[in-house]
């Protein structure tokens, strides 16, 4: 594999908290990566691990979380390995995060220009005005309405998606290497999500920033994401270009997920589509497949072990499921037949 | 805000009013009066009364005084024969101010230093120490503290002068601590809290993820949205303990204002009664007013438009 080329990577990743009640594997054994002016995504639905991933990835994982295996090499480097204070000269730095909800992630009792300047003076030897020049032009950049008199402001004072194009100025100040949205869009209403996926795209392009997107929109992922990695309990069932994902999807899983996106030209009188059931415990993980409890086209291999992952029509785009296997011919032209018949 | 302001004055104002109101039935309500005594003749009993007015009914004695009152006289005291209240309190405040100053400073800086401590190691050996210290502050009264520290480091260990005021500085050290102990540990422990309420939210994994090293999310991020809450009692910490302790004050010998508190009442002055009671009344009011000013300044989420 051509590892050297990838600015992140991750393989066989493996994080797990310790509580009282016992182990809890969050996330098992992941691997993905990304490339120089990337976008992919991380997709899935809430406790599959995504969240956890990208802390760790940043060294924000926080005790009782703790990496229980797998390597993330950022730039050459061992992540897993750097000190603290190495860590720290990297996070908001050359990586940077934006989060759900802007409105709890701001300090409440701190001016918004100041809290976008000092993610820029933490690495950056400069002047008080100077960094206050640096965050104008930033809000400039990102076309913030009147960011003269706006940077003195407090989050409670401006709007929803305001606050968010601060987070994204926060996280884009020091020009990073990669930058992680944990949701960006879910705490905004349509029109702003919308404005804000096309912000992120454009400085992407401005700043050569690759982004790593995690959310369980697929709406956000189709106009944003080149690769999509679909998660479920802490693993990677199925990944490939956001084309393979959306009109070739191979696992039970992301089909479940893909139909469950509301449609506009649907029948109105139908309900919304929905996967049954809820995700499993993972503190007890499940032996097999861990989609199986909840995947109509389970079988007894399902249950019993894990499938390995398979290559489709291109060497990137894999999922792992047991219908591909030769022996289960019979189960997977039933499962085509009854998809096409829902189409 | 000035709207604001002239409307928490005015509430002021009444609550002083009522609270003197209420203090001067209160006080006549008690049995007895500063003259019943068998030695002297009741003609010349019934003299020193009228001389002080308290042979008019009670209702007319009221007018009397809250009409003084206005005019911002309070009276002169009866037991301290020619001094008048206002003079009484500008002699003994000032002491009891300045341990109280002494005492409030450094209680505030250690309360809140070990609450950030607890908060920041909570449930591990520090947090536990720290927590013990608090709970053994809150619960031993000043009686028992003020007397031990007095023996081991003022008889046993001769380091600090036993008691006193005024000659040198080392004689505040003991009253000031055994004073400001409680506050230490009721700070500790509200602090630990209110730090524990911010170290969970949001926006503190915001300022760890731009790269900022523990002590900096403390300092620039946990603290300030902490103290928001430890403003609330403020005010009446300050009033309380500037106004002196009645126990600190008699075990230190230190001529402050708590004695008067409890003497006033049980000689019947009343006039020195009413006086101390408005004085700390007004004082907590003031101080109130203060805080829920410095809070629109800490947090701007609450500033009045």
């Amino acid at each position: 594999m051509e590892t050297s080329s990838h600015l992140l990577e991750v393989n066989d990743l493996a994080v797990s908290f310790f509580t009282y009640a016992g182990e809890v594997q969050a996330v098992r054994g992941i691997s993905w990566y990304l490339n120089k002016n990337e976008t992919i995504a991380l997709v899935g639905e809430s406790g599959c691990g995504k969240s956890v991933t990208i802390q760790t990835v940043m060294g924000l994982l926080q005790s009782p979380g703790r990496v229980t295996g797998g390597s993330v090499r950022f730039e050459e480097r061992d992540m897993l390995g750097l000190s603290a204070k190495e860590l720290r000269q990297l996070q908001g730095n050359r990586m940077t995060m934006i989060f759900q909800d802007p409105l709890s992630y701001l300090n409440p009792t701190m001016r918004v220009g100041e809290q976008i300047a000092e993610s820029y003076r933490l690495h950056h030897k400069v002047s008080r005005s100077e960094a206050e020049a640096r965050v104008l032009d930033m809000m400039h950049l990102i076309s913030f309405p009147e960011p003269e008199r706006n940077m003195y402001a407090y989050p409670h004072q401006l709007s929803g998606g305001m606050r968010q194009r601060i987070m994204v100025a926060m996280a884009l100040i020091c020009n990073p290497q990669v930058l992680f949205a944990d949701e960006p869009t879910t705490a905004l209403d349509v029109t702003i999500q919308a404005q804000i996926i096309e912000l992120m795209n454009s400085l992407k392009e401005k700043l050569n920033t690759a982004i790593v997107l995690i959310t369980h929109d697929l709406g956000v992922v189709a106009n944003m994401a080149q690769r999509i990695y679909v998660m479920y309990a802490g693993k990677i069932v199925e990944r490939g270009s956001a084309k393979d994902i959306f009109y070739r999807p191979k696992h039970p899983y992301t089909w479940g997920l893909l139909a469950s996106v509301p449609r506009l030209d649907a029948d109105q009188s139908r309900d919304f589509r929905y996967i049954p059931g809820t995700p499993p415990d993972l503190l007890n993980p499940p032996k097999g497949c861990p989609f199986a409890a909840r995947c109509r086209y389970a079988c007894r291999a399902c249950v019993s072990s894990i499938p390995e992952e398979m290559a489709f029509d291109s060497e990137d785009h894999r999922a792992s499921c047991w219908l591909y296997h030769p022996g289960a011919e019979a189960l997977l032209a039933a499962a085509e037949r009854e998809r096409g018949m829902q189409r | 805000m000035l709207r604001y302001v002239l409307k928490r004055v005015v509430i002021a104002l009444l609550t002083v009013f009522v609270l003197a109101t209420v203090t001067f039935f209160l006080s006549k309500l008690l049995p007895g009066d500063p003259f019943m005594n068998e030695k002297i003749p009741v003609s010349v009993q019934e003299k020193q009364r009228a001389y002080y007015g308290l042979d008019k009914p009670v209702i007319q004695q009221y007018f009397i005084y809250m009409g003084n009152l206005l005019r911002g006289d309070l009276g002169t005291s009866i037991k301290f024969v020619g001094r008048s209240v206002r003079d009484i309190i500008g002699e003994f405040f000032p002491v009891s101010a300045k341990l109280g100053l002494i005492a409030l400073s450094f209680a505030e800086i250690i309360g809140l230093l070990f609450g950030i401590l607890c908060a920041q190691y909570r449930n591990r050996w520090p947090d536990y120490v720290l927590m013990v210290f608090a709970i053994l502050g809150i619960a031993l009264p000043s009686m028992v503290v003020g007397p031990l520290i007095r023996y081991l480091f003022g008889v046993q260990l001769r380091w600090l002068p036993v008691g006193g005021w005024g000659k040198t500085w080392q004689q505040a050290i003991m009253p000031a601590f055994v004073l400001g102990l409680g506050t230490i540990a009721g700070n500790t422990r509200s602090m630990r809290a209110c730090m524990l309420a911010v170290i969970t939210q949001d926006y503190v994994k915001t300022a760890r993820a731009k790269g900022m090293s523990p002590v900096r999310v403390v300092l620039k991020h946990e603290l300030k949205n902490s103290l928001v809450p430890m403003l609330a009692n403020l005010g009446p910490m300050i009033a309380g303990v500037l106004m002196g302790s009645f126990v600190v004050e008699q075990i230190f010998v230190i001529p402050g204002l708590g004695k008067h508190f409890v003497n006033a009442v049980s000689t019947l002055d009343y006039p020195l009664i009413m006086g101390l009671t408005i004085f700390y009344g007004a004082f907590l009011v003031v101080m109130n007013l203060l805080v829920d000013i410095l809070y629109g300044w800490v947090d701007p989420r609450i500033r009045v438009k």
